[in-house]
Protein backbone atom coordinates (compact mmCIF):
# COMPACT_ATOMS: atom_id res chain seq x y z
CA UNK A 1 0.00 0.00 0.00
CA UNK A 2 1.39 3.41 -1.16
CA UNK A 3 1.04 6.33 1.56
CA UNK A 4 -1.99 8.07 1.38
CA UNK A 5 -0.95 12.04 0.11
CA UNK A 6 -2.69 13.93 3.27
CA UNK A 7 -4.63 16.41 1.65
CA UNK A 8 -5.81 18.74 5.42
CA UNK A 9 -4.71 17.98 8.70
CA UNK A 10 -7.78 19.64 10.81
CA UNK A 11 -8.43 20.38 14.45
CA UNK A 12 -8.07 16.70 15.30
CA UNK A 13 -7.70 14.10 11.85
CA UNK A 14 -5.51 13.65 9.16
CA UNK A 15 -7.24 13.51 5.94
CA UNK A 16 -6.87 11.95 2.70
CA UNK A 17 -8.52 10.46 -0.66
CA UNK A 18 -9.52 6.92 -0.10
CA UNK A 19 -11.81 3.85 -1.55
CA UNK A 20 -14.66 2.92 -0.46
CA UNK A 21 -16.72 -0.14 -2.59
CA UNK A 22 -14.37 1.49 -5.78
CA UNK A 23 -15.46 4.59 -5.23
CA UNK A 24 -13.45 7.78 -4.28
CA UNK A 25 -14.06 9.39 -1.20
CA UNK A 26 -12.58 10.99 1.90
CA UNK A 27 -11.16 9.30 4.53
CA UNK A 28 -11.01 11.46 8.11
CA UNK A 29 -8.32 9.15 9.99
CA UNK A 30 -8.92 10.31 13.79
CA UNK A 31 -4.95 9.52 14.35
CA UNK A 32 -3.57 8.27 17.73
CA UNK A 33 -2.69 11.05 20.10
CA UNK A 34 0.46 10.12 21.75
CA UNK A 35 0.15 13.45 24.17
CA UNK A 36 -2.99 11.71 26.09
CA UNK A 37 -3.69 8.61 27.91
CA UNK A 38 -4.63 5.68 26.16
CA UNK A 39 -7.58 5.01 28.05
CA UNK A 40 -8.61 8.97 27.21
CA UNK A 41 -7.62 8.79 23.57
CA UNK A 42 -9.44 5.42 23.02
CA UNK A 43 -12.61 7.15 24.85
CA UNK A 44 -12.71 10.26 22.67
CA UNK A 45 -12.05 8.68 19.77
CA UNK A 46 -14.53 6.31 19.64
CA UNK A 47 -17.10 8.66 20.93
CA UNK A 48 -16.02 11.32 18.26
CA UNK A 49 -16.47 8.64 15.76
CA UNK A 50 -20.19 7.91 16.86
CA UNK A 51 -21.14 11.06 17.43
CA UNK A 52 -20.02 12.13 13.22
CA UNK A 53 -21.87 9.34 12.08
CA UNK A 54 -24.81 9.41 14.25
CA UNK A 55 -25.14 13.62 13.40
CA UNK A 56 -24.70 12.82 9.43
CA UNK A 57 -28.25 10.87 9.94
CA UNK A 58 -29.83 13.51 11.85
CA UNK A 59 -28.64 16.08 9.47
CA UNK A 60 -30.31 14.55 6.56
CA UNK A 61 -33.03 13.83 8.18
CA UNK A 62 -33.70 17.44 9.23
CA UNK A 63 -32.46 18.31 4.97
CA UNK A 64 -29.47 20.36 5.99
CA UNK A 65 -25.96 19.46 3.82
CA UNK A 66 -23.92 17.13 4.96
CA UNK A 67 -21.03 14.35 3.53
CA UNK A 68 -22.58 11.32 3.25
CA UNK A 69 -20.99 8.92 5.33
CA UNK A 70 -20.16 5.27 3.70
CA UNK A 71 -18.66 3.89 6.74
CA UNK A 72 -17.33 3.88 9.84
CA UNK A 73 -13.89 1.83 11.29
CA UNK A 74 -13.52 2.08 15.02
CA UNK A 75 -10.50 -0.25 14.94
CA UNK A 76 -9.30 2.20 12.37
CA UNK A 77 -10.19 5.11 13.87
CA UNK A 78 -11.35 6.12 10.33
CA UNK A 79 -14.86 7.55 8.60
CA UNK A 80 -15.34 6.81 4.89
CA UNK A 81 -17.23 10.26 3.35
CA UNK A 82 -18.26 11.93 0.46
CA UNK A 83 -15.32 14.34 -1.02
CA UNK A 84 -16.08 17.73 -2.32
CA UNK A 85 -13.03 18.19 -4.43
CA UNK A 86 -14.06 21.99 -5.50
CA UNK A 87 -15.47 22.89 -2.13
CA UNK A 88 -13.74 25.97 0.54
CA UNK A 89 -14.40 26.58 3.87
CA UNK A 90 -16.24 29.78 4.63
CA UNK A 91 -12.91 30.84 6.29
CA UNK A 92 -11.68 30.81 2.64
CA UNK A 93 -14.50 32.57 1.32
CA UNK A 94 -15.04 35.50 3.62
CA UNK A 95 -11.11 36.21 3.19
CA UNK A 96 -11.72 35.78 -0.68
CA UNK A 97 -14.63 37.71 -1.04
CA UNK A 98 -12.80 40.61 1.23
CA UNK A 99 -10.27 40.62 -1.33
CA UNK A 100 -12.24 40.97 -4.42
CA UNK A 101 -14.41 43.47 -2.36
CA UNK A 102 -17.09 41.58 -3.47
CA UNK A 103 -19.02 42.27 0.30
CA UNK A 104 -22.43 41.91 -0.59
CA UNK A 105 -21.75 38.66 -1.33
CA UNK A 106 -21.36 37.81 2.74
CA UNK A 107 -25.21 39.05 3.46
CA UNK A 108 -26.52 35.90 1.73
CA UNK A 109 -23.84 34.03 3.13
CA UNK A 110 -24.57 34.97 6.55
CA UNK A 111 -28.44 34.29 6.11
CA UNK A 112 -27.25 30.91 4.95
CA UNK A 113 -25.18 30.47 8.30
CA UNK A 114 -28.14 31.91 10.28
CA UNK A 115 -30.89 29.52 8.39
CA UNK A 116 -28.65 26.26 8.81
CA UNK A 117 -27.52 26.77 12.50
CA UNK A 118 -31.29 27.55 13.09
CA UNK A 119 -32.31 24.34 11.48
CA UNK A 120 -29.55 22.70 13.55
CA UNK A 121 -31.02 23.87 16.96
CA UNK A 122 -34.48 23.12 15.72
CA UNK A 123 -33.78 19.31 15.57
CA UNK A 124 -32.25 19.28 19.12
CA UNK A 125 -28.80 19.23 17.40
CA UNK A 126 -25.72 20.35 18.69
CA UNK A 127 -22.64 21.11 16.38
CA UNK A 128 -20.19 21.44 19.05
CA UNK A 129 -17.25 23.10 17.30
CA UNK A 130 -19.43 26.06 15.10
CA UNK A 131 -16.40 28.30 13.03
CA UNK A 132 -15.56 28.72 9.69
CA UNK A 133 -13.01 25.98 9.26
CA UNK A 134 -16.38 23.42 9.31
CA UNK A 135 -18.59 25.05 7.00
CA UNK A 136 -17.98 24.43 3.05
CA UNK A 137 -18.94 26.46 0.24
CA UNK A 138 -19.59 23.89 -2.81
CA UNK A 139 -19.78 26.13 -5.95
CA UNK A 140 -22.49 24.91 -8.28
CA UNK A 141 -23.83 27.14 -11.60
CA UNK A 142 -23.92 30.56 -10.35
CA UNK A 143 -24.63 29.49 -7.06
CA UNK A 144 -23.29 27.37 -4.41
CA UNK A 145 -24.16 24.66 -1.67
CA UNK A 146 -23.45 25.43 1.90
CA UNK A 147 -22.40 22.73 3.35
CA UNK A 148 -21.71 21.83 7.50
CA UNK A 149 -18.72 19.61 8.49
CA UNK A 150 -16.79 18.39 11.48
CA UNK A 151 -19.66 16.56 13.98
CA UNK A 152 -16.73 15.11 16.20
CA UNK A 153 -18.06 17.11 19.17
CA UNK A 154 -21.71 17.33 18.09
CA UNK A 155 -24.42 15.98 20.48
CA UNK A 156 -28.28 15.66 20.88
CA UNK A 157 -29.90 17.93 23.28
CA UNK A 158 -33.05 19.80 23.57
CA UNK A 159 -31.02 22.32 26.25
CA UNK A 160 -31.34 25.99 25.88
CA UNK A 161 -27.69 25.94 27.60
CA UNK A 162 -26.16 24.15 25.57
CA UNK A 163 -27.45 25.91 22.15
CA UNK A 164 -26.60 28.77 23.89
CA UNK A 165 -23.11 27.81 23.95
CA UNK A 166 -23.06 26.62 20.58
CA UNK A 167 -23.86 30.35 19.79
CA UNK A 168 -21.21 31.80 21.77
CA UNK A 169 -18.69 29.11 20.57
CA UNK A 170 -19.30 30.49 17.21
CA UNK A 171 -19.23 33.98 18.02
CA UNK A 172 -16.28 33.54 19.65
CA UNK A 173 -14.45 32.33 16.64
CA UNK A 174 -16.20 34.59 14.43
CA UNK A 175 -15.29 37.69 16.42
CA UNK A 176 -11.23 36.55 17.04
CA UNK A 177 -11.40 35.02 13.31
CA UNK A 178 -12.84 37.83 11.41
CA UNK A 179 -11.93 40.60 13.66
CA UNK A 180 -12.17 43.30 10.71
CA UNK A 181 -15.75 42.38 10.27
CA UNK A 182 -17.23 42.57 13.48
CA UNK A 183 -21.05 42.02 12.49
CA UNK A 184 -20.68 38.70 10.90
CA UNK A 185 -22.64 37.29 14.39
CA UNK A 186 -25.26 40.10 14.52
CA UNK A 187 -26.51 39.29 10.69
CA UNK A 188 -26.51 35.57 11.34
CA UNK A 189 -28.46 35.93 14.82
CA UNK A 190 -31.02 37.77 12.88
CA UNK A 191 -31.44 35.02 10.51
CA UNK A 192 -31.27 32.21 13.02
CA UNK A 193 -34.27 33.76 14.84
CA UNK A 194 -36.51 33.17 11.81
CA UNK A 195 -35.91 29.53 11.87
CA UNK A 196 -35.60 28.91 15.99
CA UNK A 197 -36.86 31.17 17.58
CA UNK A 198 -37.30 30.36 21.18
CA UNK A 199 -36.32 33.33 22.88
CA UNK A 200 -35.03 30.76 25.89
CA UNK A 201 -31.90 29.76 23.58
CA UNK A 202 -31.27 33.61 22.90
CA UNK A 203 -31.84 34.26 26.82
CA UNK A 204 -29.09 31.72 27.74
CA UNK A 205 -27.01 32.68 24.85
CA UNK A 206 -26.55 35.97 26.52
CA UNK A 207 -26.24 34.88 30.51
CA UNK A 208 -23.47 32.47 29.01
CA UNK A 209 -21.94 35.61 27.21
CA UNK A 210 -22.25 37.66 30.44
CA UNK A 211 -20.55 35.04 32.63
CA UNK A 212 -18.13 35.29 30.71
CA UNK A 213 -17.56 39.50 30.53
CA UNK A 214 -18.27 39.16 34.57
CA UNK A 215 -15.44 36.80 35.29
CA UNK A 216 -12.67 38.46 37.53
CA UNK A 217 -9.74 37.16 36.21
CA UNK A 218 -7.18 37.06 39.19
CA UNK A 219 -3.68 35.52 39.00
CA UNK B 1 18.42 52.66 24.93
CA UNK B 2 15.84 52.47 27.33
CA UNK B 3 15.50 50.90 30.90
CA UNK B 4 11.80 50.15 31.87
CA UNK B 5 10.92 49.24 35.91
CA UNK B 6 7.96 47.19 36.23
CA UNK B 7 5.69 46.45 39.29
CA UNK B 8 3.19 43.78 39.29
CA UNK B 9 1.31 42.43 42.56
CA UNK B 10 -2.64 41.66 40.93
CA UNK B 11 -2.56 38.49 42.65
CA UNK B 12 -0.01 36.48 45.36
CA UNK B 13 2.92 37.34 44.04
CA UNK B 14 4.77 40.73 44.42
CA UNK B 15 7.61 41.01 42.04
CA UNK B 16 9.57 43.85 40.09
CA UNK B 17 11.78 43.87 37.54
CA UNK B 18 13.99 45.89 35.49
CA UNK B 19 14.82 45.66 31.76
CA UNK B 20 17.01 47.33 29.72
CA UNK B 21 16.23 46.67 25.35
CA UNK B 22 15.48 42.96 26.29
CA UNK B 23 18.28 42.50 28.60
CA UNK B 24 16.62 41.36 32.56
CA UNK B 25 18.22 43.23 34.93
CA UNK B 26 16.73 42.30 38.14
CA UNK B 27 13.82 40.42 38.51
CA UNK B 28 13.06 40.25 42.54
CA UNK B 29 9.57 38.57 43.77
CA UNK B 30 7.90 37.39 47.03
CA UNK B 31 5.32 35.21 47.25
CA UNK B 32 2.60 35.64 49.42
CA UNK B 33 1.73 31.49 50.91
CA UNK B 34 -1.62 30.46 52.71
CA UNK B 35 -1.70 27.61 55.11
CA UNK B 36 -3.26 24.16 53.38
CA UNK B 37 -6.72 24.16 52.81
CA UNK B 38 -6.75 28.15 52.33
CA UNK B 39 -6.90 30.39 49.38
CA UNK B 40 -5.26 34.05 49.65
CA UNK B 41 -7.83 36.72 50.15
CA UNK B 42 -7.52 40.29 49.01
CA UNK B 43 -6.67 42.42 51.87
CA UNK B 44 -4.45 39.60 53.59
CA UNK B 45 -3.09 39.69 50.04
CA UNK B 46 -2.85 43.55 49.81
CA UNK B 47 -1.20 43.73 53.50
CA UNK B 48 1.47 41.09 52.45
CA UNK B 49 2.64 43.20 49.25
CA UNK B 50 2.59 46.34 51.50
CA UNK B 51 5.20 44.54 53.63
CA UNK B 52 7.20 43.51 51.17
CA UNK B 53 7.28 45.93 48.27
CA UNK B 54 9.91 48.33 49.64
CA UNK B 55 12.42 46.30 50.30
CA UNK B 56 12.11 44.16 47.01
CA UNK B 57 12.26 47.72 45.31
CA UNK B 58 15.25 48.55 47.25
CA UNK B 59 16.68 44.93 45.82
CA UNK B 60 15.73 45.24 42.41
CA UNK B 61 17.85 48.59 41.68
CA UNK B 62 20.71 46.99 43.92
CA UNK B 63 20.86 43.84 41.56
CA UNK B 64 20.57 45.88 38.45
CA UNK B 65 23.00 48.07 39.80
CA UNK B 66 21.26 51.24 38.04
CA UNK B 67 20.38 54.64 39.96
CA UNK B 68 16.69 56.09 39.45
CA UNK B 69 17.39 58.70 37.12
CA UNK B 70 18.88 56.03 34.22
CA UNK B 71 15.26 54.77 34.13
CA UNK B 72 12.96 55.90 31.67
CA UNK B 73 9.45 55.01 32.40
CA UNK B 74 7.68 53.06 35.10
CA UNK B 75 5.24 50.11 34.22
CA UNK B 76 2.81 48.69 36.43
CA UNK B 77 0.23 46.08 36.39
CA UNK B 78 -3.40 48.27 35.53
CA UNK B 79 -5.06 44.84 35.71
CA UNK B 80 -6.66 42.29 35.68
CA UNK B 81 -6.51 41.05 38.94
CA UNK B 82 -7.89 41.37 42.55
CA UNK B 83 -8.34 45.39 43.39
CA UNK B 84 -6.51 45.54 46.61
CA UNK B 85 -3.23 43.97 45.90
CA UNK B 86 -3.42 45.73 42.28
CA UNK B 87 -3.95 49.07 43.90
CA UNK B 88 -1.06 48.19 46.42
CA UNK B 89 1.04 48.36 43.75
CA UNK B 90 -0.22 50.89 41.66
CA UNK B 91 -0.01 53.40 44.40
CA UNK B 92 3.69 53.03 45.09
CA UNK B 93 4.29 53.16 41.33
CA UNK B 94 2.77 56.44 40.70
CA UNK B 95 4.61 57.64 44.12
CA UNK B 96 8.16 56.83 42.55
CA UNK B 97 7.35 58.13 39.29
CA UNK B 98 6.63 61.62 40.71
CA UNK B 99 9.60 61.44 43.05
CA UNK B 100 11.87 60.09 39.87
CA UNK B 101 10.14 62.46 37.61
CA UNK B 102 9.09 59.39 35.20
CA UNK B 103 6.63 58.86 32.99
CA UNK B 104 3.93 56.28 34.28
CA UNK B 105 2.39 53.20 32.07
CA UNK B 106 -0.33 50.94 32.97
CA UNK B 107 0.10 47.53 31.36
CA UNK B 108 -2.23 44.56 30.78
CA UNK B 109 -1.26 41.86 32.69
CA UNK B 110 -1.92 39.53 30.19
CA UNK B 111 -0.12 41.15 27.16
CA UNK B 112 2.99 40.99 29.70
CA UNK B 113 3.22 37.21 29.94
CA UNK B 114 2.43 37.03 26.30
CA UNK B 115 5.55 39.76 25.31
CA UNK B 116 7.61 38.55 27.44
CA UNK B 117 7.41 34.90 27.04
CA UNK B 118 8.08 35.98 23.28
CA UNK B 119 11.10 37.81 24.72
CA UNK B 120 12.89 34.80 26.37
CA UNK B 121 11.62 32.05 23.47
CA UNK B 122 11.85 33.92 20.23
CA UNK B 123 8.79 32.71 18.94
CA UNK B 124 7.48 34.80 16.25
CA UNK B 125 3.83 34.73 15.80
CA UNK B 126 2.41 31.99 17.99
CA UNK B 127 -0.96 30.39 19.33
CA UNK B 128 -0.45 31.55 22.77
CA UNK B 129 -2.02 28.98 25.56
CA UNK B 130 -2.17 31.56 28.82
CA UNK B 131 -2.86 29.31 31.45
CA UNK B 132 -3.11 30.63 35.48
CA UNK B 133 -4.95 31.12 38.64
CA UNK B 134 -7.40 33.33 36.64
CA UNK B 135 -6.89 33.07 32.97
CA UNK B 136 -7.43 30.09 30.34
CA UNK B 137 -7.32 31.52 26.77
CA UNK B 138 -5.87 30.30 23.29
CA UNK B 139 -4.65 33.87 21.89
CA UNK B 140 -3.07 34.72 18.56
CA UNK B 141 -2.45 37.93 17.32
CA UNK B 142 -4.01 39.85 14.06
CA UNK B 143 -5.04 43.03 13.13
CA UNK B 144 -3.43 44.59 15.72
CA UNK B 145 -5.03 42.88 18.64
CA UNK B 146 -4.21 39.68 20.60
CA UNK B 147 -7.52 38.21 19.46
CA UNK B 148 -8.86 35.35 21.70
CA UNK B 149 -9.83 31.96 19.99
CA UNK B 150 -10.77 30.08 23.16
CA UNK B 151 -11.34 30.68 26.48
CA UNK B 152 -12.67 28.76 29.55
CA UNK B 153 -16.62 29.27 30.03
CA UNK B 154 -16.60 29.45 33.72
CA UNK B 155 -13.65 28.48 35.74
CA UNK B 156 -10.03 28.70 34.59
CA UNK B 157 -7.04 25.99 34.79
CA UNK B 158 -5.18 27.27 38.08
CA UNK B 159 -8.55 28.12 39.61
CA UNK B 160 -9.71 24.19 39.46
CA UNK B 161 -6.29 23.21 40.61
CA UNK B 162 -5.70 25.67 43.29
CA UNK B 163 -9.68 24.37 44.57
CA UNK B 164 -8.88 20.52 44.37
CA UNK B 165 -5.33 20.77 46.34
CA UNK B 166 -7.48 22.74 48.70
CA UNK B 167 -10.09 19.81 48.77
CA UNK B 168 -7.47 17.64 50.02
CA UNK B 169 -5.65 19.97 51.99
CA UNK B 170 -2.20 20.09 49.89
CA UNK B 171 0.59 22.45 50.78
CA UNK B 172 0.58 26.16 49.23
CA UNK B 173 4.03 26.42 49.57
CA UNK B 174 5.62 27.22 46.86
CA UNK B 175 2.15 26.55 44.87
CA UNK B 176 -0.24 24.44 44.78
CA UNK B 177 -0.19 23.32 41.36
CA UNK B 178 3.52 22.48 41.74
CA UNK B 179 2.72 20.17 44.83
CA UNK B 180 -0.46 18.74 42.51
CA UNK B 181 2.19 18.24 40.10
CA UNK B 182 5.05 16.09 42.45
CA UNK B 183 1.87 13.89 43.80
CA UNK B 184 0.99 13.43 40.08
CA UNK B 185 4.25 11.84 39.35
CA UNK B 186 3.31 9.18 41.97
CA UNK B 187 0.08 8.74 40.44
CA UNK B 188 -0.63 5.16 38.36
CA UNK B 189 -4.29 4.83 38.08
CA UNK B 190 -6.02 6.56 35.71
CA UNK B 191 -9.60 7.60 37.39
CA UNK B 192 -12.06 8.58 34.79
CA UNK B 193 -13.47 12.45 34.63
CA UNK B 194 -15.40 14.53 32.62
CA UNK B 195 -13.19 15.82 29.21
CA UNK B 196 -15.24 18.70 28.14
CA UNK B 197 -14.59 21.29 24.66
CA UNK B 198 -16.11 23.33 23.12
CA UNK B 199 -15.02 23.80 19.80
CA UNK B 200 -12.22 26.37 21.34
CA UNK B 201 -13.77 26.71 24.11
CA UNK B 202 -13.11 24.59 27.23
CA UNK B 203 -15.10 24.12 30.60
CA UNK B 204 -13.69 22.69 34.37
CA UNK B 205 -16.30 23.19 36.59
CA UNK B 206 -17.93 19.89 36.10
CA UNK B 207 -14.53 18.29 36.53
CA UNK B 208 -14.02 20.05 39.52
CA UNK B 209 -17.68 18.69 41.05
CA UNK B 210 -16.99 15.16 39.54
CA UNK B 211 -13.27 14.69 41.70
CA UNK B 212 -15.11 16.33 44.44
CA UNK B 213 -16.99 13.96 44.72
CA UNK B 214 -14.09 11.61 44.57
CA UNK B 215 -12.43 12.51 47.52
CA UNK B 216 -15.15 12.90 49.92
CA UNK B 217 -18.13 10.38 49.31
CA UNK B 218 -20.07 11.56 52.79
CA UNK B 219 -19.60 15.22 51.24
CA UNK B 220 -22.87 16.72 52.22
CA UNK B 221 -22.94 15.52 56.33
CA UNK B 222 -20.19 17.10 57.22
CA UNK B 223 -20.28 15.32 60.61
CA UNK B 224 -19.09 11.99 59.45
CA UNK B 225 -16.20 14.20 57.44
CA UNK B 226 -13.29 12.29 59.17
CA UNK B 227 -9.37 12.58 58.21
CA UNK B 228 -8.83 10.59 55.32
CA UNK B 229 -6.51 7.35 56.33
CA UNK B 230 -3.18 6.77 55.42
CA UNK B 231 -3.54 4.50 52.92
CA UNK B 232 -5.57 6.47 50.94
CA UNK B 233 -2.53 8.77 49.97
CA UNK B 234 -2.04 6.52 46.66
CA UNK B 235 -6.07 7.54 46.02
CA UNK B 236 -4.28 10.94 46.72
CA UNK B 237 -1.70 10.58 44.26
CA UNK B 238 -3.91 8.84 41.08
CA UNK B 239 -6.85 11.98 41.53
CA UNK B 240 -3.80 14.06 41.11
CA UNK B 241 -2.52 12.31 38.02
CA UNK B 242 -6.06 11.93 36.65
CA UNK B 243 -6.87 15.56 37.17
CA UNK B 244 -3.59 16.49 35.57
CA UNK B 245 -3.99 14.01 32.28
CA UNK B 246 -7.50 15.08 31.66
CA UNK B 247 -7.23 19.08 31.95
CA UNK B 248 -3.94 18.80 30.23
CA UNK B 249 -5.43 16.86 27.22
CA UNK B 250 -8.43 18.94 27.03
CA UNK B 251 -6.16 22.28 26.51
CA UNK B 252 -3.80 21.05 24.28
CA UNK B 253 -6.83 19.79 22.47
CA UNK B 254 -8.31 23.47 22.00
CA UNK B 255 -4.55 24.86 21.06
CA UNK B 256 -3.93 22.16 18.28
CA UNK B 257 -7.89 23.44 17.38
CA UNK B 258 -6.76 27.12 17.55
CA UNK B 259 -3.47 26.21 15.16
CA UNK B 260 -5.35 24.18 12.40
CA UNK B 261 -7.85 27.14 12.33
CA UNK B 262 -5.50 29.85 11.94
CA UNK B 263 -2.60 27.90 10.19
CA UNK B 264 0.07 28.47 12.84
CA UNK B 265 2.80 26.57 13.63
CA UNK B 266 4.13 27.50 16.72
CA UNK B 267 2.61 27.04 19.93
CA UNK B 268 4.07 29.21 23.01
CA UNK B 269 2.72 28.66 26.70
CA UNK B 270 2.96 31.14 29.44
CA UNK B 271 1.13 32.30 32.67
CA UNK B 272 1.92 30.17 36.14
CA UNK B 273 0.49 26.81 35.26
CA UNK B 274 2.51 27.03 32.02
CA UNK B 275 5.92 25.83 34.18
CA UNK B 276 4.18 22.51 34.74
CA UNK B 277 6.29 20.03 32.90
CA UNK B 278 4.05 17.44 32.20
CA UNK B 279 1.78 20.23 30.28
CA UNK B 280 4.53 20.98 28.09
CA UNK B 281 5.52 17.67 27.89
CA UNK B 282 2.21 16.96 26.12
CA UNK B 283 2.11 20.09 24.27
CA UNK B 284 5.24 18.80 22.70
CA UNK B 285 4.26 15.79 21.32
CA UNK B 286 0.71 17.31 20.27
CA UNK B 287 3.32 20.39 17.94
CA UNK B 288 5.76 17.05 17.15
CA UNK B 289 2.96 15.23 15.15
CA UNK B 290 2.19 18.22 13.34
CA UNK B 291 5.71 19.56 12.59
CA UNK B 292 5.29 22.32 14.81
CA UNK B 293 6.94 24.05 17.59
CA UNK B 294 6.46 24.72 21.18
CA UNK B 295 7.84 27.53 23.42
CA UNK B 296 7.85 27.55 27.19
CA UNK B 297 9.42 29.48 29.92
CA UNK B 298 10.52 28.37 33.95
CA UNK B 299 9.38 29.45 36.47
CA UNK B 300 11.12 32.16 36.54
CA UNK B 301 9.13 34.21 33.83
CA UNK B 302 6.03 32.00 33.49
CA UNK B 303 5.14 32.57 36.91
CA UNK B 304 3.80 36.22 37.83
CA UNK B 305 7.02 38.66 37.69
CA UNK B 306 7.81 42.56 37.65
CA UNK B 307 9.82 42.18 34.44
CA UNK B 308 7.12 40.77 32.24
CA UNK B 309 4.91 44.56 33.19
CA UNK B 310 8.40 46.41 32.30
CA UNK B 311 9.27 44.49 28.77
CA UNK B 312 5.61 44.91 28.07
CA UNK B 313 5.95 48.53 28.94
CA UNK B 314 8.96 48.64 27.54
CA UNK B 315 7.49 47.52 23.67
CA UNK B 316 4.10 50.26 24.39
CA UNK B 317 6.79 53.33 25.27
CA UNK B 318 8.89 52.54 22.40
CA UNK B 319 6.34 52.87 20.12
CA UNK B 320 4.91 56.02 21.36
CA UNK B 321 2.28 55.40 23.82
CA UNK B 322 1.60 57.70 26.59
CA UNK B 323 -0.55 57.27 29.93
CA UNK B 324 -1.73 60.98 31.63
CA UNK B 325 -2.15 60.83 35.24
CA UNK B 326 -5.70 60.34 35.45
CA UNK B 327 -5.51 57.56 33.61
CA UNK B 328 -3.14 55.87 36.16
CA UNK B 329 -5.84 53.33 37.61
CA UNK B 330 -6.48 49.82 38.14
CA UNK B 331 -9.40 47.99 36.56
CA UNK B 332 -10.06 44.20 37.96
CA UNK B 333 -11.41 43.28 34.66
CA UNK B 334 -9.43 44.14 31.49
CA UNK B 335 -9.24 41.75 28.93
CA UNK B 336 -6.17 40.72 26.77
CA UNK B 337 -8.45 41.80 24.14
CA UNK B 338 -9.17 45.17 25.06
CA UNK B 339 -5.55 46.28 24.47
CA UNK B 340 -4.19 48.19 20.89
CA UNK B 341 -1.27 46.68 19.94
CA UNK B 342 0.95 49.91 18.81
CA UNK B 343 4.38 47.70 18.43
CA UNK B 344 5.25 45.13 15.90
CA UNK B 345 4.47 41.70 16.38
CA UNK B 346 4.24 40.25 13.11
CA UNK B 347 4.63 41.10 9.33
CA UNK B 348 1.15 41.78 8.37
N1 LIG C 1 -16.31 16.19 2.89
C1 LIG C 1 -15.34 17.08 2.67
N2 LIG C 1 -15.08 17.54 1.42
C2 LIG C 1 -14.10 18.44 1.21
N3 LIG C 1 -13.29 18.93 2.17
C3 LIG C 1 -13.48 18.51 3.44
C4 LIG C 1 -14.52 17.57 3.74
N4 LIG C 1 -14.46 17.34 5.08
C5 LIG C 1 -13.46 18.09 5.56
N5 LIG C 1 -12.85 18.80 4.60
C6 LIG C 1 -11.70 19.73 4.79
O1 LIG C 1 -10.83 19.21 5.79
C7 LIG C 1 -10.76 20.07 6.92
C8 LIG C 1 -10.72 19.27 8.21
O2 LIG C 1 -11.87 18.45 8.29
P1 LIG C 1 -12.72 18.30 9.63
O3 LIG C 1 -13.80 17.32 9.40
O4 LIG C 1 -13.12 19.65 10.08
O5 LIG C 1 -11.63 17.65 10.58
P2 LIG C 1 -11.12 18.07 12.05
O6 LIG C 1 -12.07 17.44 13.00
O7 LIG C 1 -9.77 17.51 12.17
O8 LIG C 1 -11.16 19.57 12.11
C9 LIG C 1 -11.97 20.96 6.80
O9 LIG C 1 -11.77 22.22 7.44
C10 LIG C 1 -12.13 21.09 5.30
O10 LIG C 1 -11.22 22.03 4.78
MG1 LIG D 1 -12.69 20.91 11.71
Amino acid sequence: MTTPQIIKQGAEAKLYIGKYNEKRCLVKERFVKTYRLTEIDKTLTKARIKAEQKTTKRCENAGILVPKVYNVDFNERKVYMEYFDKAMTVKEFIVQVQKEKKLEELDMLMKRIGEVIGKFHANNIIHGDLTTSNMLINPKENDYDLIMIDFGLSSFSTSHEDKGVDLYVLERALLSTHSDLPDLFNSILKHYKDINPSTETIRKFEEVRARGRKRTMIG
Amino acid sequence: MTIAIGFEGSANKIGIGIIRDGDVLANVRETYVTPPGCGFLPKETAAHHRKQILGILKEALRVANIEPKEINVVCYTKGPGMAPPLLTVAIVARTVAQIWNKPILGVNHCIGHIEMGRLITGAKNPTVLYVSGGNTQVIAYSNKKYRIFGETIDIAVGNCLDRFARIIKISNDPSPGYNIEQLAKKGTKYIPLPYTVKGMDISFSGILSAIEKKVLPDRGNKNRRKPLPVEEEAHHEDLCYSLQETIFAMLVEITERAMAHCGSNEVLIVGGVGCNERLQEMMGLMCKERGSKLFATDEKFCIDNGVMIAHAGWEMFRSGTRMKWEDATITQRFRTDDVQVTWNVADE
